[in-house]
């Protein structure tokens, strides 16, 4: 039997609220890459589309790196969806 | 030395200085801020805060500006305190203190530091108010605006 490979997807601030999930498994097939996952997400509804929209400001997190271009994900990989930042 | 703190309850900040302050060796001005939590920042007062973050991330990234600032200023020391979590309004939010030998490096990297922290720590802050409503807060242009003022100059 072969295991499944699952990338673990952590959404941050309003996209929770907004997608309606804080933290999710997908499988490798929907995620070889940062590109393909987007890509992926993006399909699942309009409120996905729109939210994380290519116009959209938001940030990608591959295990605790921010990223600002394509990435090749690998099985266990931890990503972070984050909206722009608040604090201070 | 670079101090980064994640609070998630009230922290005093004289006590904070003063420890930042006898780790010092050789210094001539110490510049510090204090952000406080706003009832009436909205039409509505609030009741609380809640700021959420990215452990690791956070930290890591609060570590990345002070080694920015400190390759523009010449700087002893920077302490940075954070809350995460429930906050209440009048409660302090941030303190940072920059220890320099002169107080133009302390005046600069200080804020310098409030104005990325602000723009690029992963922090998300969300209002509840006291009508019982709650809604996350908006990223603002004013604070990017600030924050594009230091990449337009470089001063020493």
């Amino acid at each position: 039997m072969c295991r499944k490979i699952m990338v673990t997807v952590q959404y941050f601030g309003v996209f929770k609220e907004i997608l309606g999930v804080a933290k999710e498994e997908i499988d490798y097939k929907h995620c070889k890459n940062t590109v393909v996952l987007l890509a992926y997400l993006r399909k699942r509804s309009a409120v996905w589309s729109d939210t994380l929209a290519e116009e959209k400001i938001f940030r990608l997190v591959v295990n605790n790196q921010i990223i600002y271009k394509n990435v090749d994900l690998k099985n266990g990989d931890e990503i972070g969806i984050l909206p722009p930042v608040t604090g201070g | 030395m670079i101090t980064i703190s994640l609070d998630d309850r009230p922290f005093n900040k004289f006590y904070q200085e003063k420890l930042f302050k006898s780790k010092l060796d050789e210094y001539g001005a110490i510049v510090s801020f204090t952000g406080i939590v706003r009832r009436h920042d909205t039409i509505v007062p609030l009741e609380h805060l809640y700021i959420e973050y990215y452990p690791q991330l956070t930290e890591q990234e609060i570590y990345r500006i002070v080694i920015d600032a400190k390759k523009r200023w010449k700087l002893k020391s920077v302490l940075v305190i954070h809350r995460v979590g429930q906050i209440f309004p009048n409660e302090e939010i941030i303190f940072i203190a920059v220890a320099s030998l002169h107080r133009t490096e302390a005046f600069q990297a200080a804020e310098f530091i409030m104005d990325y922290l602000k723009t690029e720590a992963p922090f998300w802050k969300k209002e509840y108010l006291q009508n019982g409503t709650s809604r996350w807060v908006e990223a603002k242009t004013s604070d990017q605006l600030k924050k594009n003022f230091w990449s337009m100059h470089k001063w020493q």
